[in-house]
């Protein structure tokens, strides 16, 4: 219950990049990610609009022979846990096999591999399933074949919370830390950009309709008017503290000092009136990270780009840190939101603030919300940051909020 | 909050399974040893190879659920919210008046494989008219659709219906959701961050493209000829797993908690341990080496020797590759001890409900600490001999467990293991 968990690699698979600088790069030079999309043709369909990872070749990451057997969900996940293990210099096969544990939050599976699955049942009949599709559409597919690629044979597990997943993932990789094993490769990825997924999407009613990028997601703005999806992801290198000093980890960007989940358990689709549950799992987290809410930074808010989901944000934020009383930004306004991959990119983003003592601006933010009384990060600021709250919301009620702080040794 | 004196107990079990559809006809179906394996009704099954499953006779209606509820979640959902409100029930909680209840202190940790596979293929044959159009058609699609997309809309259905405020997941390691959603659940109440979890398993497969896929690996058995006793583990004549559905739900609650209040105590979890076998998604080296350190690592867990343990329930897949891996990680972690122990797989009755099953499972293990009685391995005729062990072949048999250990297996290489005491029993 003691260890202590500290980040020592990050991989980004997303649409501001490949590879944590470039992502880092992108979203400081404010780099709209969120275009119509190009993969198929979006004509028939309420919602146009994602971020999409650009220039991602499999063979650049993938074993041809793997990249068959798996979807491109599992592309991203295994290229993000490449980069954050070479980010980390920390190679599994050099360690004990059970010291090495993967916890990756899943979203929505194997879309596009499921989609054409599926189509050729129905269109061909059985003989013409794929070998494959048991492996690769289930939600367990990219932790197995992670383990398998990198021999790790410690607990590996694999949480589905909606957005909340990317915090809840590492929060179970602190569960294994503390029980003993010293490496987790934790966060998560999403390939939501197939016609019936992105269909299934459109269903929720929260997404944009805009056609133009500028006019799309648009977290805390006056214009909100839902969210564009994402594909892409972060992959994180955490480890017991002493366990990274004694291999003398490359870097250490953080500590994973706090978390807390609650739910709203209210109703199967709408958020609760009030904010009370997302209040609690703010203060319950600064609280374990033994933190007064005036010594945080920086908050990297959930930011879910409908009016009435920023609203009840705004309030929370509010409510914990009083009228601006602490910068907020939410730079997924950028590349979209990214399901399960998404706070783990946040993750990802705050620990790179930390860094480098520059804020981020919340994504695609034209005119505020004065109502919302937040101190909302308009463009890049640099400021020093010690510590970041990072929130995320799932759809359904799920809310989970995790504390970073920069590391000190004790 | 946390600490290592606290401990969780099982205060309700709940289930919904092919041959019974809560708990008391689940238990008198493997008290039985019948098997409720049949020729696939749900759809028709000519054209696959195997044409088997254990369904169950389900009504959602008969089990309290409301059109509404029934209208928009996937049948997985609807096994998990009917199995919750029983095993609720039985714990004496009264979560919907709140009465002596802190909300904010219930969790949810619910496991699932494959989520709403069945809706979401059901719905995808109209928006693709029968596969025809890649573009899908939006203006066909239901408005519950990313209920059915990420699945955890099964955590959400039940936190709402019991107002838990706590930590809610969905916890979806293929084949061990359902032993790793409970263990999830009980370090949820380890560390902390909940009082009581409503942690279980639930899955409803049985559907063209989830027989399809396991067709086209041969991982499913082609006896159609004889649907009864074509779930046979451990039997030399096995020719692998005959698909299933269901859910099992378990009230966990911190033992301080359920003493205070007064509650029926049905048995503890003391261990929980999971592995990855890094080999392959599908196979199994016949050792069982990385199973057998889970066994060892949720046994240490316990405090407890090998020796103590009463009954092993099996993964018990009727896969000629898991019967044999996991018998020799039984003799790993057991040792001698292996050969003493009644150990049974009630797959042979119930099929393998892919993520449920582990959690049914453990409702077996909790009923059959509760009436000392082990259920037997039904369709255990022929000897093979890599697997010579004690399986209870075909009659429930009397036998007092003061321990009990349950074992998963699945896709991807976990491997994961819970053990279960009497409340008082060993120490």
């Amino acid at each position: 219950m003691t260890a202590r968990t500290v980040v020592t690699g990050i991989g980004v698979v997303a649409p501001s990049g490949i590879g944590a600088e470039e992502h880092w790069r992108s979203t400081l030079a404010g780099e709209l990610k969120v275009r119509p999309i190009n993969r198929f043709d979006t004509s028939g369909y309420a919602t146009t609009l994602a971020g999409q990872v650009e220039g991602f070749t499999v063979e650049e990451h993938v074993d041809a022979r793997l990249a068959v057997q798996t979807d491109r969900w599992t592309w991203m996940s295994l290229a993000a846990a490449q980069l954050a293990l070479d980010d980390a210099k920390y190679d599994p096969a050099a360690h004990d096999p059970y010291q090495t544990s993967v916890v990756l939050a899943s979203g929505s599976g194997g879309n596009e591999f499921g989609q054409r699955e599926i189509q050729a049942l129905w269109s061909k009949g059985p003989g013409a399933v794929s070998a494959y599709q048991s492996i690769a559409w289930f939600y367990a597919a990219s932790a197995g074949q992670t383990s398998i690629l990198h021999g790790t044979k410690g607990p590996a597990s694999v949480l589905v919370s909606e957005a909340a997943g990317g915090l809840d993932c590492l929060q179970g990789a602190r569960r294994v830390i503390r029980r003993g094993t010293p490496t987790v490769l934790a966060g998560g990825t999403e390939a939501p950009l197939s016609p019936y997924a992105l269909v299934c999407q459109i269903a929720n009613g929260r997404t944009t309709r805009s056609r133009d990028p500028r006019e799309g997601y648009r977290p805390f703005d006056v214009n909100a008017n839902g969210y564009a999806p994402g594909e892409g992801g972060a992959v994180l290198v955490l480890e017991d503290e002493s366990a990274a000093l004694e291999r003398g980890a490359q870097q250490i960007y953080g500590e994973i000092a706090g978390y807390a989940a609650t739910h709203d358990a209210y109703h199967h689709e709408d958020p609760a009136p009030d904010c009370r549950q997302l209040v609690r799992a703010m203060r319950r987290a600064l609280a374990e990270a033994q933190v007064r809410q005036e010594q945080v930074s920086l908050v990297v808010a959930d930011g879910a780009g409908t009016a009435a989901l920023d609203a009840l944000e705004a309030d929370a934020i509010r409510t914990v840190f009083g009228a601006g009383g602490v910068p907020v930004s939410a730079p997924q306004g950028f590349i979209g939101r990214l399901c399960s991959g998404g706070a783990a990119v946040n993750v990802a983003t705050a620990l790179l603030a930390m860094r480098d003592g520059v804020a981020p601006a919340v994504g695609n933010l034209c005119e505020p919300v004065p109502s919302y009384g937040l101190d909302l990060v308009d463009r890049p600021r640099e400021l020093p940051v010690d510590v970041v709250l990072v929130n995320a919301r799932g759809h359904g009620g799920f809310n989970s909020c995790m504390v970073l702080k920069r590391h000190q040794e004790r | 909050m946390s600490g290592p004196d606290r401990r969780t107990v099982v205060t309700g079990v709940g289930v919904v399974a092919p041959g019974g559809t809560d708990r008391e006809s689940f238990w008198r179906l493997l008290t039985d040893g019948r098997t409720a394996t049949r020729r696939i009704t749900f759809f028709d099954p000519s054209a696959l190879r195997s044409q088997l499953a254990a369904e169950c006779d389900f009504d959602p209606l008969a089990a309290g659920l409301t059109l509404q509820e029934i209208h928009r979640n996937d049948r997985f959902v609807q096994f998990a919210l009917a199995a919750a409100d029983e095993a609720v029930r039985q714990s004496g909680l009264d979560l919907a008046s709140g009465t002596g209840v802190d909300h904010d202190t219930v969790a949810v940790s619910l496991g699932s494989a494959v989520g709403a596979t069945t809706r979401l293929e059901n719905e995808y044959s109209v928006v693709s008219d029968h596969g025809r159009k890649w573009l899908v058609d939006q203006r066909y699609a239901s408005p519950f659709l990313y209920h059915a997309l990420v699945p955890s809309a099964l955590a959400t259905e039940v936190a709402c219906r019991f107002r838990a405020h706590g930590p809610a997941m969905v916890v979806s390691t293929g084949c061990t959701s359902g032993l790793d959603a409970v263990g999830n659940g009980h370090q949820l109440i380890a560390d902390g961050e909940a009082d009581i979890v409503i942690a279980g398993a639930t899955d409803a497969p049985i559907s063209p493209i989830s027989m399809a896929c396991f067709d086209a690996i041969r991982a499913t058995s082609a006896r159609n000829d004889d649907p009864g006793g074509a779930s046979r583990p451990f039997d030399a004549t096995r020719d692998g797993f005959v698909m299933g559905e269901g859910a099992a739900v378990l009230v966990l609650e911190e033992a301080e908690h359920a003493r205070r209040r007064g509650a029926e105590v049905l048995c503890e979890i003391r261990g929980f341990a999971n592995r990855c076998n890094a080999y392959h998604m599908t196979g199994l080296r016949p050792d069982g080496v990385e199973m057998a350190e889970a066994i060892d690592a949720a046994l240490a867990e316990a405090r407890l020797d090998p020796t103590a343990v009463g009954y092993v329930n099996a993964h018990g897949s009727g896969t000629i590759q898991n019967d044999r891996h996991e018998t020799a990680a039984f003799k790993r972690s057991l040792g001698e001890h292996a050969y003493r122990v009644p150990v049974s797989s009630i797959k042979s009755m119930v099929g393998h409900s892919l993520g449920a099953i582990g959690a049914i499972e453990l409702a077996a293990c909790v009923l059959a600490i509760r009436h000392g009685v082990v259920p037997p391995t039904a369709n255990y005729e022929n000897p093979d001999p890599e697997c010579d062990l004690d399986y209870v072949p075909r009659q429930a048999r009397e036998h007092r467990v003061d321990v009990a250990l349950s074992v998963g297996s699945g896709f991807g290489g976990f491997q994961s293991a819970v053990v279960l005491t009497k409340p008082g029993g060993t120490s």
